[in-house]
């Protein structure tokens, strides 16, 4: 066991866990924020996508130990003021099906469109293919990320 | 306007009943509030202006929180914006709750529109009263009744007392399609915004104050059982506080966090014995399938004489492998045993047989059980078992707390029930034009329910009459089936024997079409040319449909129009769940492999209820279909599953994904099946893209094998 700080969506949390424990878990279990999916445990879904950072990474594969000190933003803390415009994006684009892997999704979205404002087809491809989802919703994930780059976003 | 007997209606599984408010009981409401309009289980509409309409069925991204009380609303006259959702449990209210063989809005269109028209009606009936005017003079209308004579109007929740006074009428009036003002819509999800923002609150997430959390070690082994096992290292995980024995074949381990579980679990030594299909391999399941091949066969489907006609005759066999449903979120469950009752928060598609499994398995009576569904991060049919209720029952059970018991992706693909590998074994006649005079499709498979210990009918599989239907007019047609055994565990998957029947049928077809040098869409509609009914079990399936999705998929895919160079087009058509389904794939061949650029599908499942939900079930359906044709192989060696993870059993990732073009023939028909119907022409459609492409029959999935 160790007390190991981090910043999660812009507070400071102080948790008691053993340091190999998954972020993921912590985020879940220990501090309650179960917008974070559990899909694979392998790195291998992107259902646990969170950003460290300001970058995407898997949870589940990433010992809390890792984090200690540094800044987390999980979904629940994505859109500062209400809304992220790929979170407004998503709804007009109807995106959800189970909606079980589409806050990983999103994550992973958010931190392709912070670097990459106004991304192609390809770049998009690029950024969210290592995102499952078995309900089929990429292409309007597609849809909705060009949506909140902007109308007539390039393609 | 249809009348209806209030027999029928309570028949169908409605609380109807002469008091006030009658058999209306839900899970987290002590009781009813005193001025409440209940006239049916389905619905409650209170004085502050709510209308609550119940969800019956299971929310696994099908969208029918929002397409269901869509229906009743539209009947209601109500104004869609005041209707909140509210989900049913496990109940005895709504008759079978099963939500699975895409039969939600199938089953419940006229419940849920009857419940409606009888609160409509009521509620008319109580303006009149108040207003001491006749009923004909006054209207329902987006949450309102109105006297247009008098300009007066008083809303649904002003009059829900009154109308709560009054007698369920017997026959009510039930709107036709073309005043429709919800149904049919693209009405926005109520689903969407919680689930974007991460607040949906699946089974993973449910949680109870003081709950703990279990993981269990399953025997690999099929049907093998605990010998015995050491937790003296799992104990010393900090959080583990029990490890034990559940059921012959499973050790949980409890602890303070999942992380705890899983470490606890894999510092776990479990001898295990192993039992008889420990040299069981996949290869032996497949072979004892073939040999089965000759035996008698019962009859599905009859027309005519197929062995006796005459002309040219061609023969081909296909096999199909067992596949894994693997849904996003896995397998979950939470339960609270408290002596004489327990209570679960399941992710589950069969509420009623959780009840009634936990209940056996506690040694409770099932009205001391009480489940609660949550979301499901998918279904695919893995929910239709009711394993994980009755494991997170035992666990509660063992330790005296609330616990919430978790599979791991390697759970789920290991220990999950599968598709049923098949064998398809055809054979056509052809006339002297090339179309096939005689065809005889055999099918070759276990029975998921046979192995269940579910009714097999007349030897008939009961999914064999919703998903292995005749497709074509052929005039001496026989399709049969010869059940099987096999330890591999069996479930019904997305679509269940319709993938299989579908991709062999239309694999032959194509063959067929190239045998007879003509072209595979026009083919098809030569043998759909002529308007018939086929009558197959309780569906009647009209050729005139068929073609009509045949015939829009060629339009909209521009089947006539070249392509350009290095592109190539598959068909196939298909029907079941009581819906018609055609299917253009274009693809390329990269590295001897298809990449599907665009696929053209067009559905006939009559009333359209929400076109936006009605294109997701397509679309998903596409993606899961090409998976199974892709990859979707689950194998067996030493009694054990291999797969293990997204790596060994790869679901189709975005750079795959193609563009998916949906259409529905318009209908006023009663609405049929959309969940699963565009999932069995897609692997055969590519199939014959691939056969156009490079002149290779695929007789065997998955393609990428």
């Amino acid at each position: 066991m160790a007390d190991i700080t981090l910043r999660v969506n812009g507070s400071e949390k102080k948790v008691s866990v053993s340091p190999e424990t998954p972020l993921l878990w912590v985020l879940r279990d220990t501090l309650e924020l179960t917008g974070t999916k559990f899909g694979c445990g392998a790195g291998l879904c992107g259902a646990c996508t969170v950003h460290v950072e300001g970058n995407a990474i898997r949870s589940c594969s990433t010992p809390v130990s890792q984090v200690a000190g540094k800044s987390v933003t999980t979904i629940e803390g994505l859109g500062a003021n209400g809304l992220h415009v790929l979170q407004q994006a998503w709804i007009a684009e109807e995106v959800p099906q189970c909606g079980y892997c589409q806050t990983g999704q999103i994550m992973s979205a958010a931190a392709l469109l912070a670097k990459t404002p106004n991304p192609t087809d390809d770049q998009i491809t690029q950024a969210m293919n290592g995102n499952l989802c078995r309900c089929g919703t990429y292409e309007r994930i597609r849809k909705a990320i060009h949506r909140a780059a902007g109308d007539g976003g390039a393609r | 306007m249809s009348p209806l007997s209030r027999r029928e209606f309570v028949g169908v599984g409605i609380a109807a009943g002469a008091g006030l408010v009658i058999g209306f009981y839900l899970p987290h409401k002590g009781g009813v509030e005193k001025e409440s309009f209940s006239p049916n289980a389905y619905l409650r509409i209170t004085p502050d202006n709510k209308v609550t309409i119940v969800v019956a069925r299971s929310e696994m991204g099908q969208g029918v929180r929002t397409a269901l009380p869509m229906i009743l609303a539209e009947e209601l006259e109500a104004d869609w914006k005041q209707i909140e959702m509210e989900q049913a449990g496990a109940s005895t209210l709504f008759g079978d709750q099963t939500t699975g063989g895409s039969a939600s809005i199938r089953t419940t269109w006229d419940p849920m529109r009857k419940a409606g028209a009888i609160a409509r009606e009521m509620l008319i009936s109580a303006a009149a009263l108040t207003w001491g005017v006749s009923r004909s003079a006054c209207s329902a209308e987006n949450g309102v009744i109105k006297h247009a004579a008098s300009n007066r109007r008083l809303s649904y929740g002003e009059l829900a007392g009154k109308a709560a006074t009054l007698p369920i009428p017997s026959d009510v009036p039930l709107k036709q399609s073309k005043d429709y003002k919800i149904v049919g819509q693209r009405l926005a999800r109520v689903d969407s915004p919680a689930k974007v923002k991460g607040e949906a609150v699946f089974g993973i997430d449910f949680r109870l104050p003081g709950m703990k959390y279990a993981v269990l070690s399953r025997c690999p082994v099929i049907g093998g059982k605990v010998a015995s096992f050491d937790d003296k290292e799992s104990k010393k995980i900090f959080g583990v506080s029990y490890v034990g024995k559940i059921g012959d074949s499973a050790v949980a381990v409890v602890a303070d966090s999942v992380w705890g579980a899983m470490e606890g679990r894999r510092t776990l030594n479990v001898t295990w014995n192993e039992g008889p299909n420990k040299d069981l391999n996949t290869t032996a399941v497949l072979a004892s399938q073939k040999q089965a091949a000759s035996k008698k066969g019962v009859n599905l489907y009859s027309a005519g004489e197929p062995t006796k006609v005459s002309g040219r005759h061609i023969s081909a066999e296909y096999s199909l492998p067992f596949m894994a449903h693997a849904p996003m979120e896995p397998g979950n469950c939470t339960a609270h045993f408290q002596g004489t009752k327990c209570e679960l928060w399941a992710p589950t598609q069969v509420p009623q047989d959780c009840r009634d499994s936990v209940a056996t398995a506690i040694g409770l009576d099932p009205d001391q059980v009480k489940v609660n569904v949550t979301l499901m991060g998918g279904g695919f049919g893995r929910r239709l078992e009711h394993d994980y209720a009755v494991e997170a029952a035992l666990v509660s059970k063992a330790i005296n707390s609330p616990v919430k018991v978790l599979w791991t992706r390697e759970d789920d693909m290991r220990s999950s029930t599968y598709r049923p590998a098949s064998l398809h074994q055809l054979g056509a006649t052809l006339d002297g034009s090339g179309l096939p005079v005689g065809l005889t499709h055999r099918i070759i498979a276990p029975s998921i329910s046979g192995q269940k210990g579910q009714p097999v009918p007349n030897g008939v599989d009961p999914d064999l009459p919703d998903e292995a239907g005749p497709v074509y007019g052929i005039p001496n047609y026989l399709i049969d089936y010869v059940q099987v055994e096999t330890p591999v565990p069996l479930g019904w998957m997305r679509s269940v024997y319709a993938l299989q029947a579908a991709f062999a049928l239309e694999s032959f077809i194509d063959e067929l079409a190239v045998a007879a040098g003509k072209d595979p869409l026009k083919y098809r509609l030569q043998l759909l040319a002529k308007d018939q009914d086929l009558s197959y079990f309780t569906t009647t399936w009209h050729t005139a449909r068929m073609r009509g999705v045949l015939q829009l998929a060629a339009e909209k895919s521009g089947w006539d129009k070249a392509l350009p160079a290095g592109r190539y087009r598959g068909v196939a058509c298909f029907g079941c769940f009581a819906s018609y389904m055609a299917e253009v794939v274009e693809i390329s061949m990269e590295n001897d492999q298809p990449h599907v650029h665009r696929v053209v599908a067009v559905v006939d499942c009559g009333q359209v209820v929400n076109p936006s939900i009605l294109e997701q079930q397509i679309q998903g359906g596409i993606v899961y279909g090409l998976a199974n044709a892709l990859r979707a192989k689950i194998t067996i060696e030493k009694g054990r599953v291999v797969q293990g993870n997204f790596d060994d059993y790869a679901p189709l990732r975005m750079e795959e994904t193609p563009a998916v073009e949906v259409y529905a023939v318009p209908s006023p028909e009663t609405p049929t099946g959309i969940g699963e119907p565009s999932v069995p022409p897609i692997a055969p459609a590519l199939c014959n893209a691939i056969y156009a492409a490079t002149k290779k029959r695929i007789r065997a999935l998955p393609i990428l094998s």
